[in-house]
């Protein structure tokens, strides 16, 4: 039944690519975000706290088209970028990648922040008296005792990425090997009546769905944050 | 050493709690910082040790500045080690890997504890492959301790290690305690809201209510005072400081400096594994347990006879009467009687008697 020809091919690495930066960057603005949240003492974290989960009820097109309107030639962001002779980002891999951190943060912040709220600060405050700089304390204590928190962070926001459909049509449209993922494939062969092909990779989709979800939720029941 | 302080000055308003703190303290010894909870000594603790950042507090310790208006020296950067209410350990670490977690990141040269050493102070041989959730409350705190000494902390900070445990184990752990007060040299700040724990460790007393400190005094003047807070729970009491002589056959130990000797009975537990004769150990007497007699009785059950000068009578309540008296050695002895037995054997300041000590605790 399947049959993978180059277009699929190049959509799936297309969309494997796009996931894995996007799960990288995450977890690098997302674990500081998180911590900072979890040590709760700013006026300004509940309103940070709202602008990191806003793409959970935003329509997609909202952000899409803010986006579009930002990264555009004449966007804020684009506009700056062709003044100092770089391209803009819209319909570009940069820019459904921007886009992507932004609509996947709240899968990567929300389970690290869980997970840093159970460790609580002690852990911390005895490694640090025991002579550990903030890098050694992260690596030797917090990564160790949060690694289930940091796992499911990292698996949904690739799982979510993966999903991702009205955002990247909005700001990235359908360029072959640049922005065409698997889920904007699948709307372009239902559009032209492909449902065989369409059928195929859609089901794809939904097996790797499936078992991400099922890896999730056995490690959140095995790795319950350790509280000390 | 007179100038190896320890400096604080700090001023915070959180809700409807006020810190203002402006003190110092000598580097030596246990200080006890005494009070009830919600006084703010843990703050003060956390001051101490760099983990509450406040933008109007001093902190000088031995002469370096560790906080001030310009200067934060982060907690990783003061070397003091830090024990909690709860052991805390790390619990993806082994009881090993938690002892030398702090070792490991200690700098050679500066390392003056050696992992041999503390794990023997603290009986912790047994415990050394063990994961950390299979140790007992007891056995936890003491791996606790010894992970802060063994980064050869500077300053020792223990927020009420007892108070989580209950009494057997405390029991258990209060001679290690007094061990590691007397032993390791390292300058500790305690705290606690147990007027015994004070008056085994301390050697000076930081009295705090309401956010404030009311007084600072070494033990002794803490414990002249007939009022004092030290003794809320068990009435008034004495700690007297002396040498403890070897066992002799009969299992009693003479304690005492010259002519002032103190018979002691001393079951092997109660010591742990203290070389003899031993130093700077230290009796608790209890006000109560004390008699008065105007000659030295012979026959009689009693012991501990002492000769001492009454200094000073103080009425406390239900008719009964504080006696401060002086032994020869200068140490003061807190006796109780009642007003009736005052009156029948005519006391008056100035006096000698015979103090009648009924039992002696061997509190370090």
């Amino acid at each position: 039944m399947f049959e993978l020809g180059q277009t699929e091919w190049q959509a799936i690495w297309l969309t494997v690519r796009l996931c894995f930066f996007t799960t990288v960057i995450l977890l690098i603005i997302a674990t500081p975000l998180a911590w900072w949240l979890s040590s709760g003492r700013s006026r300004w974290r509940v309103a940070v706290q709202a602008i990191v989960a806003l793409p959970l009820v935003l329509p997609p097109t909202v952000l899409g088209f803010y986006l579009l309107m930002a990264l555009g030639p004449r966007g804020f962001i684009g506009g700056s970028l062709e003044s100092v002779g770089l391209t803009h980002l819209a319909f570009s891999f940069e820019g459904i990648l921007m886009a992507s951190v932004l609509y996947s943060m709240p899968f990567a912040v929300q389970p690290l922040l869980e997970s840093f709220n159970s460790l609580g600060r002690r852990p911390i405050e005895v490694s640090a008296s025991l002579g550990a700089n903030a890098i050694d304390r992260f690596f030797s204590v917090i990564l160790p005792l949060c690694k289930g928190g940091f796992i499911v962070a990292a698996t949904l926001s690739f799982a979510h990425t993966v999903g991702e459909f009205g955002v990247i049509l909005m700001l990235g449209g359908s360029i072959p090997g640049e922005t065409k993922v698997l889920s904007v494939l699948i709307y372009d062969y239902t559009e032209s009546m492909n449902y065989e092909a369409a059928h195929q990779l859609s089901f794809l989709l939904l097996a790797f769905s499936f078992f991400v979800l099922f890896v999730v939720y056995s490690i959140n029941r095995h790795f319950q944050v350790t509280k000390i | 050493m007179s100038s190896a302080l320890l400096q604080i000055s700090a001023n915070m308003q959180r809700g409807d709690f006020t810190l203002d703190v402006h003190a110092s303290w000598p580097l030596t010894g246990v200080t006890a910082l005494f009070g009830r909870s919600g006084c703010g000594k843990t703050t003060l603790l956390r001051i101490i040790a760099g983990l509450e950042k406040l933008s109007d507090a001093q902190v000088t310790f031995a002469g370096a500045t560790w906080q001030n208006n310009r200067q934060f020296v982060p907690v990783e950067k003061r070397r003091v080690g830090l024990v909690f209410q709860e052991a805390s350990l790390l619990p993806h670490l082994s009881v090993t890997g938690n002892l030398l977690y702090g070792y490991q990141r200690t700098p050679d040269a500066l390392r003056r504890l050696q992992p041999d050493a503390v794990i023997r102070m603290l009986g912790l041989e047994t415990l050394l492959e063990r994961r950390v959730d299979q140790l007992s409350g007891g056995q936890a705190q003491r791996v606790a301790l010894g992970r802060a000494l063994l980064s050869s902390p500077q300053l020792l900070l223990l927020d009420e290690p007892l108070a989580a445990l209950d009494t057997q184990t405390k029991r258990d752990i209060m001679p290690f305690l007094s061990r590691l007060a007397s032993e390791s040299a390292v300058p500790i700040v305690l705290i606690t809201h147990s007027p015994e724990e004070v008056q085994r460790l301390a050697d000076r007393v930081v009295f705090m209510r309401d956010g404030a400190i009311d007084e600072i005094c070494d033990l002794q003047q803490a414990m002249a005072r007939p009022d004092s807070p030290l003794f809320a729970d068990e009435g008034p009491a004495t700690v007297l400081n002396g040498v403890l002589s070897d066992t002799d056959e009969q299992g009693v130990r003479s304690f005492g400096v010259e002519h002032a000797w103190l018979f002691v009975h001393t079951s092997s537990s109660e010591v742990g594994q203290q070389p003899s004769p031993m130093t700077n150990t230290r009796l608790r007497v209890l006000a109560r347990d004390v008699s008065v007699a105007l000659d030295d009785p012979e026959r009689i059950s009693i012991r501990n006879h002492l000769q001492v000068v009454i200094q000073q009578i103080h009425e406390l309540p239900d008719n009964r009467l504080l006696l401060t008296t002086r032994l020869a050695d200068g140490q003061h002895l807190l006796i109780e009687i009642t007003r009736w037995s005052s009156r029948q054997l005519g006391l008056q300041t100035g006096q000698t008697v015979w103090a009648l000590i009924k039992s002696v605790a061997l509190v370090r």
